[in-house]
């Protein structure tokens, strides 16, 4: 298991050592910050101080190896725009986009798997294909789309919830949080709802495929002929049976969710990192990009990691055999 | 003598399926008296499985019970609503499996399989229920059960496994087992422990064995009756030693020309020419006739099943002497 745990960290700063080479020169190759950022007015002097103070003026290369030699202090620069630490400014965006997309995806999954399960059990019922007509309609629908009709519903109609912002928060280690305030959660649900719906229909399909092979197998027909009542057979069987591409999907939405949910964030103006990464994107703020790329491919190995974890746990072949 | 423990009458299983009415058990008749054992044998797809899932009233769907009864213990199971079977099943009549691997749940601990057995129908302690469980386990043979009772199915062998499955299945010490070919899977020495044992168990404790396979050796050795199927009919029935000496029927004969330890050595083994028909069309008459060198007219016509004492059969072209 250390052995494992060792290969997949080396494994995974191979990956963001990969990363951050492609980002540096993409940006680099897209344009000059400098152009975006000092007003083409400015004297000659003024420009090139601050093309000299960000280390603009060096080869790429050098530009790239001072980046990495800091990045191993924890250092990961200065944004061009922001003028502050770029680790502090993703760091003071993360809890907004982490109480999103928890909410979003355990939501997804608390209501998507019992549907979907149930689906499974009885795929024949009139109620089990009503399910799986809306789990299609959340796949299909559009996430911009879905967010539009939600505020023009909820928010401008029928007045009942607000369309943008984090409403009231309040601080919890040091950190700002919307989820511990009622005005938070009502800001909270729509956007959530609004990420929730395409996770929901692929949490339904998988519970449902899955419960539907679970049944027809030997190992329900023993409970049965043991028998266990069909809420045992589903609670303590099939459940766990069915528990690991559950997982799987789980933590792949969970990390997508908190590195890319630009576009939620955008419609209902959440303050969170798809929106920073949106707008340096438009400033070209390289160091910003950069960061939160390798942050990213950090999350999704950290999750990756932990559901290997998981999995052992989950399935007890899984963890003596292999590894 | 009262009544016998089970007596099933005129049984007839279908599956109405998209290409027809599968006809996969047609007017089944025997019974059962307590502590007997009874073999079930037939080659595959002579519906001697859906016979024993018939009995528990496990049969899947699209298939059900078309006619017939089964009279357990003073008790119709025809028609006996879930809830009551529910009851029995485990309890009063259990069943064994062919592949131990695919009946118990990968994912679960032999000792969490075994508990939710007990408590399916004693509602006793977590402890109770374990301590239940080891006893079981070391009733069929499983050295060290207290420490065995965490393991998980796949670090046992397969004969080891299926003495868990059989520890499952004798846990209520139930009034009958049904073992559906519980031996098929493993090799041929295992077999002959389980075989032994299985029989001492079913003595010590009184319970009747069904037990069903496609192998007339295996089941000869253990069944004080014999119950011959073919195409979803019984079509010969009598004790153990008659049946094998004075085949009446010409497909038992045909099985018993087969089997290997009946053949000189160094010569073919005979086989019966052709294969079973298809259940969906079953001809009329005998089942067996397009393959039988003794068939004549009248077998396209109703065979009526003739009883004489202890035996049966259903032929117009017995073969063997009557006594
Ligand atoms: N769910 C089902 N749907 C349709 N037909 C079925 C179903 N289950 C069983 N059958 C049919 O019933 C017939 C008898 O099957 P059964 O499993 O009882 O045979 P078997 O004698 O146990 O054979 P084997 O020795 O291979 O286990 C088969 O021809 C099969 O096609
Ligand atoms: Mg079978």
């Amino acid at each position: 298991m250390l052995g494992y745990f060792i290969q997949r960290c080396l494994q995974a700063i191979l990956v963001m050592l990969v990363m951050s080479v492609i980002v540096f020169v993409g940006v680099y190759a897209i344009g000059n910050p400098m152009e975006v950022l000092i007003p083409p007015d400015a004297p000659q002097d003024v420009r090139n101080f601050i093309i000299a103070r960000f280390g603009l003026d060096r080869p790429l290369w050098e530009q790239y190896l001072t980046f990495l030699g800091n990045v191993f202090v924890g250092d990961f620069g200065y944004s061009f725009v922001y003028n502050m630490p770029v680790l502090d400014l993703i760091l003071s965006r993360l809890p907004s986009t982490l109480e999103l997309a928890l909410t979003a995806v355990l939501g997804a999954a608390l209501i998507g798997v019992p549907l979907g399960v149930y689906a499974g059990y009885r795929p024949n019922a009139v109620s089990s294909h009503t399910i799986m007509s809306l789990s299609i309609l959340g796949f299909s629908v559009p996430t911009f789309w879905v967010g539009l009709i939600l505020i023009l519903t909820f928010a401008v109609s029928l007045g009942w919830l607000p369309a943008g912002g984090r409403g009231e928060t309040v601080t919890l280690w040091g950190v700002e949080w919307s989820f511990l305030t009622a005005n938070g959660w009502s800001h909270l649900f729509l956007p959530a709802i609004n990420l929730a719906l395409f996770k929901m229909a692929m949490m339904i399909r998988l519970a449902r495929a899955g419960t539907q092979e679970a049944m027809l197998t030997d190992t329900v027909k023993f409970a049965r002929a043991a028998g266990l009542s069909e809420a045992t057979i589903v609670l303590r069987h099939v459940l766990k049976l069915i528990s690991i591409p559950i997982i799987t999907v789980f933590g792949l939405e969970l990390g997508s969710t908190l590195a890319f949910a630009v576009v939620t964030e955008t419609i209902f103006s959440w303050p969170g990192l798809g929106k920073l990464i949106i707008d340096s994107i438009t400033n070209l703020d390289r160091p910003v990009m950069v960061a939160y790329l390798i942050l990213v491919a950090l999350l999704f190995m950290t999750i990756n990691l932990v559901i290997d974890l998981i999995y052992a746990a989950l399935d007890p072949r899984l963890s003596r055999g292999g590894a | 003598m009262s009544e016998p423990l089970l007596q099933v009458a005129g049984l007839s299983t279908q599956f109405h399926t998209q290409a027809g009415v599968v006809k996969a058990v047609s007017d089944v008749s025997f019974s059962l008296e307590r502590g007997q054992i009874l073999g079930l044998v037939g080659e595959s797809g002579s519906g001697k499985s859906v016979t024993g899932f018939s009995l528990l009233g496990l049969v899947d769907p699209p298939g059900r019970i078309a006619e017939g009864s089964i009279r357990f213990d003073g008790q119709e199971l025809v028609g006996m609503p879930q809830p009551d079977l529910r009851a029995l099943r485990g309890k009063r009549i259990a069943m064994v499996f062919q592949d131990p691997m695919m009946t118990l749940n990968p994912v679960l601990s032999v000792g969490t399989q075994m508990t939710l057995a007990v408590r399916a129908h004693d509602k006793v302690s977590k402890q109770m229920a374990r301590d239940r469980a080891v006893e079981a386990l070391t009733r069929v043979g499983i050295p060290d059960a207290g420490h065995r009772l965490d393991a998980y199915p796949h670090q046992f062998s397969g004969g080891m496994r299926q003495r868990v499955a059989i520890a499952i299945a004798m846990i209520h010490s139930p009034d009958i087992i049904i073992a559906d070919e519980p031996t098929t899977a493993l090799d041929v020495s295992i077999q002959a422990q389980i075989l032994h044992e299985m029989r001492e168990l079913a003595k010590d404790s009184g319970t009747a064995l069904i037990w069903i396979s496609h192998d007339l050796a295996t089941v000869s050795s253990l069944a004080e009756r014999l119950l011959v199927m073919y195409a979803g009919t019984i079509v010969e029935e009598g004790p153990t030693a008659r049946v094998l000496r004075n085949p009446r029927h010409p497909y038992t004969r045909g099985l018993l020309d087969s089997l290997p330890a009946t053949a000189p050595p160094g010569q073919n083994l005979q086989q019966i020419p052709g294969s079973m028909p298809s259940l969906l069309a079953l001809p009329p008459g005998c089942a067996f006739a397009p393959r039988c060198s003794f068939a004549s007219e009248v077998c396209n016509g109703d065979v009526p099943y003739l009883v004489t004492g202890p035996s049966a059969f259903r032929c117009h072209h017995p073969i063997g002497e009557a006594k």
